[in-house]
């Protein structure tokens, strides 16, 4: 008689990133590849790799070559892909959580768009500093690291517009109870980590 | 006793795009419903924060949520101009009811803020879904007093207006039309246009 040891498996590329995506069962496992989501996507044709493409790799377990994909920076968040599955596979919040992944991976330094997280990242600097987004602040930082001349193109052409008709705003707005939302937000922060642990 | 919406104009109505905060607010006034600005509202994330953190940009919203909550009452309709912020504000909602994980983690992060969220505590609608649907084309063709005659117009929606197809969505996601009939209804000429 032989008894057969039960070992405990880790879990898939694929059943990792079903977990990381909130909001419900996101139905990746039903995949049929049918390629609607390809076929809809208006970024497809600058993508590494369709939304199709991209199921088919993470169903493979090939981990390493999805995160280090451009296609989900490209991701505009249309939702016609996830509107048109058949199989109501919520597509966008996957897309999203790619994008986590592959910044917790560092493998999006690999991508053709490298610079893409920077600019996620000096947005929600400002929110979580003030509480609400600051555009002057977002657009001189980002584009100054990755695109100075254009800030002297956004200067001299519609920024000192704008700033004429009083759609610029020179400094941050600062929420009343910024205290409050940084508690909240770095409380969900160690609950996010203790999860991944 | 005119009907009375908590407001969330989001960042970009604060500043960049004020004409729409102002006439959004000017427009309310006349057709007869009250748009009460929620105290200390904080930016929704727009599409950044996700990319980044995951329950964080959940209790980002959910904080505004609460904030509505308590200030116009439980079952309170937070009415949302930007298409981007009405995105995020009732997927917030609709992503708490589906997935109780979520809902469990963000009230956890918010109770750091002594903020707490009630299911079915909130209802986000967009503000051209009030204006067509709780105002209605009878009142406001009634209203009109400078048709917009000689005007053509291609009206825009956007995806985040128009998509998912999720409870609220009282026009189609493919091809919207619910604006089409309110330009008509002002008087301009509404032009074919696939793009919407």
């Amino acid at each position: 008689m032989s008894t057969m040891t039960q070992r405990a498996r880790a879990p898939s590329f694929m059943e990792k990133v079903i977990a990381a995506t909130p909001g419900g069962d996101p139905r990746l496992e039903l995949c049929l590849q049918c390629g609607t989501c390809g076929g809809s996507c208006p970024s497809g044709a600058e993508m590494d790799h369709t939304p199709r493409q991209l199921f088919a790799m993470i169903e493979a377990g090939y981990q390493d070559d999805v995160l280090r994909s451009n296609s989900f920076w490209y991701c505009v968040s249309c939702y016609y892909c996830m509107t048109r599955c058949p199989q109501d596979i919520h597509i966008t919040d996957i897309m999203y959580t790619l994008k986590r992944s592959a910044i917790q991976a560092g493998l999006y330094r690999e991508s053709s768009a490298a610079d893409a997280p920077d600019f996620s990242e000096t947005f929600i600097d400002y929110v979580e500093r003030y509480g609400r987004s600051f555009e002057l602040g977002l657009a001189t930082r980002y584009h100054i690291r990755h695109h100075p001349l254009n800030v002297v193109k956004m200067a001299t052409s519609f920024g000192l517009n704008m700033f004429r008709k009083g759609r610029l705003n020179l400094t941050p707005i600062r929420i009343k109870r910024i205290d409050q939302l940084q508690a909240i937000l770095d409380r969900a922060k160690e609950i996010d980590r203790r999860g991944d642990a | 006793m005119k009907p009375k919406y908590s407001y969330y104009p989001g960042c970009s109505l604060e500043r960049n795009a004020q004409a729409y905060n102002q006439s959004a607010v000017a427009v309310a006034e006349r057709l007869g419903f009250e748009l009460d600005e929620i105290d200390d509202w904080n930016c929704c994330g727009a599409v950044e924060y996700i990319a980044l953190e995951m329950l964080p940009s959940y209790a980002l919203v959910a904080r505004n949520l609460v904030l509505a909550a308590n200030q116009s009452g439980n079952g309170c309709q937070v009415v949302a101009p930007c298409s981007a912020c009405y995105l995020n504000l009732r997927k917030a909602v609709r992503y708490m009811r589906d997935d109780p994980k979520l809902a469990e983690g963000v009230n956890m992060a918010l109770a750091a803020g002594g903020l707490e969220y009630k299911q079915d505590s909130v209802k986000v609608r967009h503000l051209l879904d009030v204006v067509v649907n709780d105002v209605g084309h009878e009142q406001i063709a009634d209203m009109v007093t400078k048709p917009l005659y000689g005007l053509k117009i291609a009206p825009y929606y956007g995806c985040l207006l128009a998509r998912p197809e999720w409870y609220g969505r009282n026009d189609d996601p493919e091809y919207p039309t619910s604006m089409d009939k309110l330009m008509q209804i002002l008087g301009a000429e509404v032009v074919e246009f696939q793009a919407r």
